[in-house]
């Protein structure tokens, strides 16, 4: 039979979504309960009624994919301090999809893989979307941006990010009108001030409303004067990391004046 | 914890008996959020950290004490306090609770 932990272990390297709860305190310390997003379960805590409980909120923990503490009567009850269980969860990777395969995306997806993330990257001319061009990323697809959301949108989250590098309206305002209607966290796109200019214009005719092109990072990334497309990459993840963390870090696209 | 999973499949095919230490929680700064895990088997050698080094000795043996039998499962806290107890602190100035516990399940 497997254990707890093979079946811990097994599901995370498989990047299937996991937490794993632990009596810290009080009773049975040491008593495991791993759950899985759909609800199956390995172990227990020592009463049906607080594993119920417990999974229910290690469910909800996942999609945020934080640890933490939590307390509880001896049967799961609320507001009571009788025992403590850390719940460990681990979360799919976060997702980066990438549009234009261009120099900028081969340090941006290099940049996003030593942050963890998962790296799609995607652009409609196959002489430029080649694995052996792109070799750091996930995944490399030959395809237009829009079709690509049409079929992996809906799995994008707060988590998530889509950066459009294609410095080309033609691929850009197709993936920037897709990735509107997705709950995807962070939404840039790369430009000057001008070039942003002239999208919006684009991107208004096509019925992007103020409040969606609010969304929309550009220029993109932090005001760390980055030139290279290393510096630049870095920029962006920084950007991303302050969105996630809810910190003032200058943003370019909430300033005026040159980028570089 | 998934950076420590090879070393604990080796340690275990040799037969040595491991602890682990979790991240359960943090107060104030703390260098590793709650998950981040350390293991330790019973000859001393560790996989994966606590905090950004500050603690890691005295982990390995509280985790040894562990495995010789010598305390329980349990919560073990570093960080400032007025405490003599706190012997160890977190430069940082924050304090961390760890979760020790062997790998018997």
């Amino acid at each position: 039979m497997t254990s707890i932990y093979e079946r811990f272990r097994d599901l995370i390297r498989s990047e299937v979504p996991v937490a794993l709860a632990t009596l810290i305190e009080g009773p049975n310390i040491g008593a495991k309960l791993l759950v899985e997003k759909t609800g199956a379960t390995l172990g227990g805590l020592g009463s049906e009624q607080l594993d119920r409980v417990v999974g229910r909120d290690a469910i909800a923990m996942l999609d945020a994919g934080t640890s933490e503490v939590r307390h509880y009567g001896p049967n799961g009850e609320a507001r009571q301090h009788d025992l403590s269980a850390f719940i460990e969860c681990h979360a799919r990777r976060p997702h980066m999809v990438i549009f234009g395969a261009v120099d900028f995306t081969r340090a941006l997806a290099s940049q996003a893989k030593l942050l963890g993330f998962r790296v799609t990257v995607c652009d409609a001319r196959e002489v430029f979307a080649t694995r052996r061009r792109f070799p750091m990323a996930d995944e490399v697809v030959v395809d237009w941006p829009n079709r690509l959301l049409e079929r992996i949108g809906s799995d994008l989250g707060p988590r998530d990010a889509v950066c459009v590098l294609t410095h080309d309206a033609k691929f850009d305002v197709p993936a920037i009108v897709g990735a509107l209607p997705t709950r995807v966290g962070y939404l840039g796109a790369m430009g000057s001030r001008q070039t942003h200019e002239k999208r919006i214009t684009r991107l208004t005719e096509e019925g992007v409303t103020v409040e969606e092109l609010e969304r929309v990072r550009s220029p993109i990334g932090l005001d760390i004067g980055g030139r290279t497309p290393e510096e630049t990459a870095v920029s962006i993840v920084a950007e991303i990391i302050a969105m996630r963390t809810d910190r003032n870090a200058p943003s370019l696209s909430k300033g005026q004046g040159s980028i570089h | 914890m998934d950076e420590i999973f090879d070393d604990i499949e080796r340690w275990r095919a040799l037969g040595q008996r491991v602890a682990i230490a979790r991240v359960v929680d943090i107060e104030g700064s703390g260098p590793r959020d709650p998950g981040a895990a350390m293991a330790v088997n019973n000859i001393g050698e560790v996989a994966g950290s606590v905090s950004g080094g500050c603690v890691e000795g005295a982990v390995v043996g509280e985790a040894l004490e562990l495995l010789e039998g010598r305390r329980k499962a349990g919560i073990t806290s570093f960080g400032y306090s007025d405490d003599e107890a706190f012997a160890v602190g977190l430069t940082c100035g924050g304090t961390i609770h760890l979760f020790i516990e062997e790998l018997d399940w």
